[in-house]
This record gives C-alpha cells, sequence and structure tokens, in this order.
C-alpha cells in the first residue's frame, strides 16, 4: 500500500524522530507545527510534499518534517526550490529558512522567485537577527539596534521591506504569520499551498536568545481586518502605512504561472538530423 | 603519417562586413563538395558590427585543429585589422586576396612575405544589386577551390535560409560574379583531393556537447549567460523543449547551480553550462552537489583569465579551479573533450558518470572548441551505463546515504512511497541526519571518495596513439583541445623519423594513475603540453607523482592558439619551417 493511501490525519504523523537544534521558546518550533497540521489538514502525501531550506536556524525545519527535504547552502532556496519543481509540477515544494537566508545573501533569488511565479510556498522566518550565527543584525533589523558586537553603534542601514519588495517584484500572494498564532499561521499555509504560483508568508518568529525583546510581539502584533487587498497600488499604500506588526493575508491576486513549454514529439534522432550536410 | 592535402584560409573584416558569414558559407559548400572543414573564430571586442576573423582550414581528411599558417587570407577592409594579425601567420607561398580600393594594408601586413592578390571585389560587387563586398570574395575563394555554382547555391540555400529569397539570390549572383574574377582554366586547389562520400556533420563544438548532454539524459538546463557558453544555451533551448525538457534562464550562476542541483534531487539529469566567471560563482553549489550526493554536470567553456580576462579568446587556464575549486575534501569528476566531435562523447560520459556515481562532473571545453565548427564524421551513439541507482519498494527504515561495497547509495526520489529524507550538505549519518561525529564525517567522507577511486573508467580515460616501436622517443602528454594540434605535430615527428606516442587525457580527475604509468612506462623524454600560463597540469600531474621529474612543460597561455609547429620546435629544439 502506498502511505498515500494511508490515512494520515494527524500533525505528529508529519514529524520527524529528529529532536530539533532550537533553543526553547525559538519561534521556529510554532512554524513546524503549523506546516505539519497544514500537510494534516490537506490530507497530502508525506512522499508528494518536498521542503527545501537554506542555512540558518530556521532552515533546519526539513529534518523534522516527515517528507521530502534539502537542506541546501546559505540563500539558495528558492533556486532550489525552483529547480526541483520545475522538473516535478505534481510535487508540493514548500521553501522555508529566515530573513537572512531569503533577504541577504539570498536577495537577488527572492526577487527573481516574486517575479518568475513559479507554483510554490515560501515561508521566512523573520527574526530580525542572524541566530545560527549567534546574533549580528540581519536586512530586517532596526538601523538603531545595537547589541551585536560586529554592527556597536547599530547598522545605520534602514530595515529592507520584503513585502514591499515582494510586490513591486510581482509577487501575487503576501502574508503575514506570527508563531504566537499557530491556527492562523497553518491556515495561511494552506491558502499558499492552494495558491498558483509563488506565495510568500513572512511569520514572524521570535529569536529570545538573541532579540528577548520579541517576547513582546505577542502584545503587539495584532490581525489586521482590512484584508485581503488586490489592487497593487493599495496594497502598497497599505504596507507602507502598516508598522510591520499586521498579520493575515495580506494581498492576494492571480498572475500568470511561470510553466515550462515543450512541443514533444521529437527523438533525438529528429535532432541530430540537423547536423547532416 | 600526416596528411598534405589540407589548406588554410583566413577571412578578416570590420563590423558588418560579413566576415563570419562568408566562412559559414565556404564551410558548407567545401562539406557540399565533399571535404572536412573546421572554422575557429575570432572577434574584436565591440558587441555588433565588431570587426571579426574566421579561420577556415579544409581537407580530405578530418582536421583535429588549426594549422601553423595560413595559405590564403582574403580581406574584405583593412580597418583595425591589426588586432588579428597575430592570429594569421603567414609563408612565403601565401598568398592576399583583396582590393586596392579598400585602401591600404598596414605594415604588419604589407611587411610578410606573402603575395598581393589585387581584385576589383568592391567594382564587381556593385555591379549585382544587393551584392557585397563579402560574397564576391567567397566567390573568388570558390573558383580557387575548385567549387562549383551548383555547390554555392545548396550552400548558400542552407546558410542563408531565414534571410529571404531577395537576399539569397543577390548572395548568389555576387558569388557567381567572384567566380568570374579568377581565370577560368586555373588548377583547383582541390584539384587531387579525395572526395568523401559517406555521411558527414557540420556542427559546432557548443552544439556538440549540447548534444552529447542530451544523449546523456539530461532533460533539466538552468544557466546564464556567458561568452563562450552562451550559443550552447540557446541550441538547448529549442532543443530540449522538443524531446519533454526545460531550459529555464536563471537570474545568475549561483541561481543556477542550485537549480540543477534541485531538479536532480527531484529525479532529472540536470546540467548547467558557463564559463570561468561563472564557474567561480558554482563552487558552493558544486561543494553541495558532492556532500548531498546529487548528481550534476556543469560544462565550462574556457575563455582567456583571470577576472572577466579575454572572453572572446580561448585558455585552458581554469584546470586548477575545476579540480580544486569546491572547499573541503570535495571529491568530484573533471574531464575535458579532445575536440569538436569528441564533445559529444565526453560530455555524455560525463553526465553517466555523474548519474552512476552521485557526484559532480565538470566537462572542461574552451572556446576553441566550443566557438569553433567543424566538418565531420558523424558521431556514433555509445553505449554507456547512464542509470542513476534510485530505491524502490522501499521496506523498513531507508538510509539515503547508507553503506554499500561500492558506495552508491540508492537514492530515492521525491515521490517514492517511504522514501522520505533530508539531503543535507551538512555533513550526515548513513540516514541523512546531520552529525558533526568524526565517525560519521571519516566514513562519510571515505564513502564519497571511495566510491570514485573504485570506479573502473575503462580505457575512454585517454586517446593513446603509439607507434610500434616498444619504447617510445617522445610522449607527448596533453588534455583537452589542444589534443588536436598535439597529434598534429606528432605526426610531423613521425614523419622526420621519431617513434612519438601521444596520451590526450580525457579524464583527469580522477587520474587512473595506474593506467597513466603504463601508457608512459618506457619513454625518453616527456613533454606535457597545455594553453595556459602557469603549467597547471603539468604540476598536477608532478604532484600526483604521476609524471618523472626529467617531463618537461610546454605551456602558453591564450590568446594565440598553440600551433603544430611549436610541438616540433620544442620536442626536437629545431626550427620549424
Ligand atoms: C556562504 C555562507 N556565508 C555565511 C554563512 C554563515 N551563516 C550561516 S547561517 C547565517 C545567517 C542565518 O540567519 P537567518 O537566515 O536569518 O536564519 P536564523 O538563523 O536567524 O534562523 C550565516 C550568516 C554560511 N553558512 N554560508
Ligand atoms: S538562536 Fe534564536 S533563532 Fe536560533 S534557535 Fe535559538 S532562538 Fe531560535
Amino acid at each position: 500500500m502506498s502511505e498515500s493511501d494511508a490515512v494520515l490525519i494527524k500533525p505528529k504523523d508529519y514529524k520527524t524522530s529528529v529532536k530539533p537544534i532550537w533553543c526553547p521558546g525559538c519561534g521556529d518550533f510554532a512554524v513546524l507545527s503549523a506546516i505539519t497540521k497544514a500537510l494534516a489538514w490537506m490530507k497530502l502525501a508525506k512522499e508528494e510534499v518536498a521542503l527545501i531550506s537554506g542555512i540558518g536556524c530556521s532552515s533546519r525545519l526539513p529534518a523534522y518534517v516527515d517528507s521530502y527535504g534539502f537542506h541546501g547552502i546559505h540563500g539558495r532556496v528558492l533556486p532550489l526550490a525552483a529547480g526541483l519543481k520545475v522538473v516535478r509540477p505534481e510535487l508540493t515544494v514548500i521553501a522555508a529558512g529566515g530573513d537572512g537566508d531569503g533577504y541577504s545573501i539570498g536577495g537577488n533569488h527572492f526577487m527573481h522567485a516574486c517575479r518568475r511565479n513559479i507554483d510554490m510556498t515560501y515561508i521566512v522566518m523573520d527574526n530580525r537577527v542572524y541566530g545560527m550565527t549567534k546574533g549580528q543584525a540581519s536586512p530586517t533589523t532596526a538601523a538603531d539596534w545595537d547589541k551585536s558586537k560586529l554592527t556597536p553603534h547599530g547598522t545605520g542601514v534602514p530595515p529592507f521591506q520584503p513585502l514591499s519588495i515582494a510586490l513591486a517584484a510581482g509577487a501575487g500572494f503576501i502574508a503575514r504569520g506570527f508563531s504566537g498564532d499557530p491556527n492562523q499561521m497553518s491556515k495561511l499555509i494552506v491558502e499558499a499551498i492552494e495558491y498558483p504560483g509563488f506565495a510568500l508568508i513572512e511569520v514572524l518568529s521570535p529569536c529570545p536568545t538573541f532579540r528577548p525583546e520579541q517576547k513582546e510581539w505577542k502584545h503587539q502584533v495584532r490581525q489586521a481586518e482590512d484584508i485581503p487587498l488586490h489592487d497593487p497600488v493599495q496594497a502598497a499604500e497599505w504596507l507602507a502605512a502598516d508598522d510591520g506588526m499586521s498579520s493575515g493575508l495580506i494581498y492576494h491576486r492571480a498572475h500568470p504561472v511561470w510553466q515550462a513549454l515543450h512541443e514533444v514529439g521529437s527523438t533525438l534522432a529528429d535532432i541530430e538530423q540537423e547536423f547532416r550536410i | 603519417m600526416t596528411q598534405h592535402n589540407n589548406i588554410s584560409i583566413a577571412i578578416t573584416g570590420s563590423g558588418g562586413s560579413g566576415a563570419v558569414t562568408a566562412g559559414l558559407i565556404l564551410l558548407e559548400a567545401m562539406a557540399q563538395a565533399g571535404f572536412y572543414g573546421l572554422m575557429q573564430r575570432s572577434a574584436g571586442p565591440q558587441i555588433r558590427g565588431g570587426e571579426s576573423a574566421v579561420m577556415l582550414r579544409f581537407a580530405d581528411h578530418e582536421l583535429c585543429g588549426p594549422a601553423d599558417v595560413f595559405d590564403l587570407w582574403l580581406a574584405l577592409d583593412w580597418l583595425k585589422v591589426r588586432r588579428f594579425v597575430d592570429e594569421i601567420p603567414l609563408h612565403g607561398g601565401s598568398q592576399i586576396i583583396s582590393d586596392p580600393m579598400i585602401g591600404e594594408p598596414p605594415a604588419e601586413v604589407t611587411g610578410q612575405q606573402a603575395a598581393f592578390i589585387d581584385l576589383s571585389l568592391k567594382q564587381t560587387a556593385a555591379t549585382v544589386e544587393g551584392g557585397r563586398v563579402n560574397m564576391v570574395g567567397i566567390g573568388v575563394l570558390a573558383a580557387m577551390l575548385g567549387l562549383s555554382v551548383a555547390t554555392m547555391h545548396k550552400a548558400i540555400q542552407k546558410t542563408l535560409s531565414d534571410k529571404g529569397k531577395a537576399v539569397i539570390s543577390a548572395s548568389l549572383a555576387a558569388i557567381e560574379a567572384g567566380m568570374r574574377l579568377v581565370p577560368s582554366g586555373s588548377v583547383p586547389l582541390t584539384a587531387n583531393w579525395q572526395v568523401a562520400t559517406g555521411e558527414r556533420w557540420n556542427i559546432s563544438g557548443n552544439e556538440a556537447c549540447g548534444l552529447g548532454a542530451l544523449r546523456g539524459g539530461v532533460r533539466f538546463v538552468a544557466a546564464y549567460p556567458i561568452t563562450p557558453a552562451s550559443d550552447m544555451l540557446e541550441w538547448l533551448a529549442p532543443n530540449l523543449e522538443k524531446i519533454g525538457g526545460t531550459l529555464l534562464q536563471a537570474e545568475d550562476e549561483l541561481a543556477s547551480i542550485n537549480m540543477i542541483v534541485g531538479a536532480s534531487f527531484g529525479g532529472v539529469a540536470s546540467l548547467t553550462a558557463t564559463s570561468g566567471p561563472g564557474l567561480s560563482l558554482m563552487l558552493e553549489g558544486i561543494g553541495l552537489a558532492v556532500a548531498s550526493e546529487t548528481p550534476i554536470t556543469v560544462v565550462n567553456v574556457m575563455r582567456g583569465g583571470p577576472s572577466t580576462g579575454i572572453p572572446t579568446k580561448s585558455e585552458q587556464a581554469d584546470l586548477n579551479q575545476a579540480l580544486y575549486g569546491p572547499h573541503g575534501d570535495a571529491p568530484h569528476l573533471v574531464l575535458a573533450p579532445l575536440g569538436i566531435s569528441d564533445a559529444v562523447f565526453t560530455t555524455q560520459w560525463a553526465v553517466c558518470l555523474a548519474e552512476r556515481l552521485q557526484t559532480a562532473t565538470i566537462v572542461l571545453s574552451d572556446q576553441s572548441i566550443g566557438q569553433a565548427r567543424a566538418i565531420v564524421s558523424p558521431v556514433p551513439e555509445t553505449d554507456m551505463l547512464c542509470t542513476r541507482q534510485t530505491a524502490q519498494d522501499i521496506d523498513g527504515e531507508y538510509r539515503r546515504y547508507t553503506l554499500t561495497p561500492d558506495g552508491i547509495s540508492p537514492m530515492a526520489i521525491p515521490g517514492t512511497p517511504y522514501g522520505m529524507y533530508t539531503a543535507d550538505g551538512l555533513e550526515h549519518n548513513e540516514k541523512g541526519t546531520p552529525s558533526s561525529m568524526a565517525a560519521d564525517h571519516n566514513v562519510q567522507l571515505t564513502k564519497r571518495s571511495d566510491k570514485l577511486l573504485q570506479t573502473d573508467y575503462g580505457e575512454h580515460w585517454a586517446e593513446i596513439a603509439a607507434d610500434d616501436e616498444a619504447v617510445a622517443d617522445y610522449l607527448l602528454l596533453t588534455w583537452g583541445s589542444v589534443s588536436g594540434v598535439v597529434s598534429e605535430g606528432a605526426g610531423r615527428l613521425r614523419d622526420q623519423g621519431y617513434s612519438v606516442t601521444v596520451v590526450a587525457v580525457r579524464l583527469l580527475m580522477p587520474l587512473p594513475l595506474q593506467q597513466m604509468k603504463n601508457a608512459l612506462s618506457g619513454a625518453k623524454k616527456i613533454l606535457v603540453v597545455e594553453h595556459n600560463y602557469s603549467a597547471q597540469f603539468y604540476h598536477y600531474l608532478m604532484s600526483l607523482g604521476a609524471i618523472p621529474q626529467d617531463a618537461s612543460s610546454l605551456a602558453r597561455p591564450g590568446p594565440l592558439p598553440l600551433r603544430p609547429g611549436e610541438i616540433v620546435t620544442t620536442m626536437t629544439g629545431e626550427q620549424h619551417e
């Protein structure tokens, strides 16, 4: 019997026995739960799901999910996932990683994944810090955060606005979740998987170890009510006015999905004919 | 023995003069007439309409590289020709075809011994509506070579098929007018040449790599454009589509290498092509393929380096990077095609080895192969074991990196029930779970290394051409694109009475040391020949103890090609010509 025929209803069935390396209280635990919950809800066969990641604390996630997975190299999660999805369109491909992985070293791929619009879900666990390398500023860190020895006066650089950039780059599904609200997050993940195209979920996922002040997020994050928006101009204004603490599906719009074109019917021998004198 | 029926012709011209088109037409015409040929290109730095030169060589046998000198030079104009003078060595009997009306040749040209054939190319072109000097020039060459109007007709039809009727008929008329400029009754230069009757191909080195990739089963390519690899990608894009594959233009080489790793993880043989700057960006991704045991093939079409270097010209200077580039102990394979035809075989073999051994293979082609076009015998299909070992009907716990006698662990392809695992570039245990334990590291390092070292690569690791003598006077040891030139040099040495062995290495890493030792045994004098400044191959062989201490080195950088005479002179110490 194929596993796809088996009844997989419990989220915990999608967890492996590998023990997460995460610190107690790390927001990434909730993301892991939300993913397994979404997979269980959708009754996806384990072997038909692939979780792809880069490098960072958050990027360790695939090993904890009992699906296919690839823990790649720092910043390259999106091309790794794109290559897989292009050749295996029937798989459910979920890319995951941190803010450093996705917006700094992988920033170029981020923009191009938004505009290429290959059908996949991308979950960014944004803790506004580099957790794995022990607490340096990330692209989403506030300019005046001076707790890292590497930038003792703060970065002095205004933070990267991932959602505005995703919108400008052409993403059609833009959401923000919060580790403190795993139910909402798993709903967002289901919607993202169902969305045909590149779906971005930015998750506010606290790093209590290097950003203990993020424990306060549970008092700051709120579900936004006037969303989702479908018009890019409105969405741009909304995002510009937002303080980064509103959660929910912010923008939803259909865009043409990248698809490989085939005109099949030829053989290699046909192709070799062209060389003949 | 050296085969003498051959002729070398250069065509040069400034932007828009149509030197490249002229070369393509002449190559096709000589093919139609039953001959073999080779066309190499040299371009100036301009993007469009820059000066360019085509270096043609024709023969009644298959050619493997450029000659020492050019017999004919068709100069469509003299603008910026200084850029090419070095690349067009002449001899006392060389003839330069040009039109006094196009101006004075520079001193670098008039200072040579060659004779000028002054023809009114320009005026003749003006007599034909839409006639162009390059077509008149080919007409002259066609007549000298003994090509018929009918042959030129066919060649034009084929080469200019997308240019429309008007251009085709104007070109033909101009060619015929050019043919009339050559006195009738003059003996054609190909008078005593044998005419081939069998089938032949007109194929470029980049197309040959592309074809080898498809034969090896590649159905996914991701790449970022770069000279001189782009035309391989442009050939692959439509042809992959025809057989159900996909080419994706990536945002950069960091993306393309990771895309092919992802696609290969998905079970599809995948490849990327690039040149030096792109290879530099790909190294971390290549290491990921090695560590995660995901098969990939990277074709690196080398150009002059370092940095942006000389994008349009050839050099074999990326060997060190291909061998040692990825960080950590990252055993992988490095192969090099020995010429245009061989690019089909070598690329196919590289893909097959990647698939079979679940590792990364790097193919070192270069501009002199990639952007050259040749008339060759058809390259037959070679039977190779290309299949990847996959895990099916999994029962019990699946261990992705399980230890096996040959080091190859069956790979579960996503979609396979009970095969779920996470591929990882982090060191891992047999199951794939990240591990920093010494024991796991040792076991996996050994596994990844041994699976390559234990493989029997058979006889294809090198092409060895030996004389009957038990012990060769000279042994020429070389690799990649310059193998053809070395073989021709060896032929001349044999004509002078020496016994010569040529060992042209195709599989550079892992180098089959015992076979190498056997091939070299007894040679009295060994010369290692390569096209780079720092003798990378020579030092690699020395580091492996693969060659004796008294072996010598002929290493010369690009952009000028190595020539057969150089091999002869270096070996004998005598001045050639
Ligand atoms: C090419 C490369 N550069 C640097 C690193 C070191 N490195 C590992 S993870 C990381 C940042 C991780 O931050 P983020 O992506 O935000 O993930 P988090 O650990 O916070 O979840 C860095 C810089 C690396 N592994 N590879
Ligand atoms: S360092 Fe921060 S991000 Fe990393 S596991 Fe610990 S809490 Fe999570």
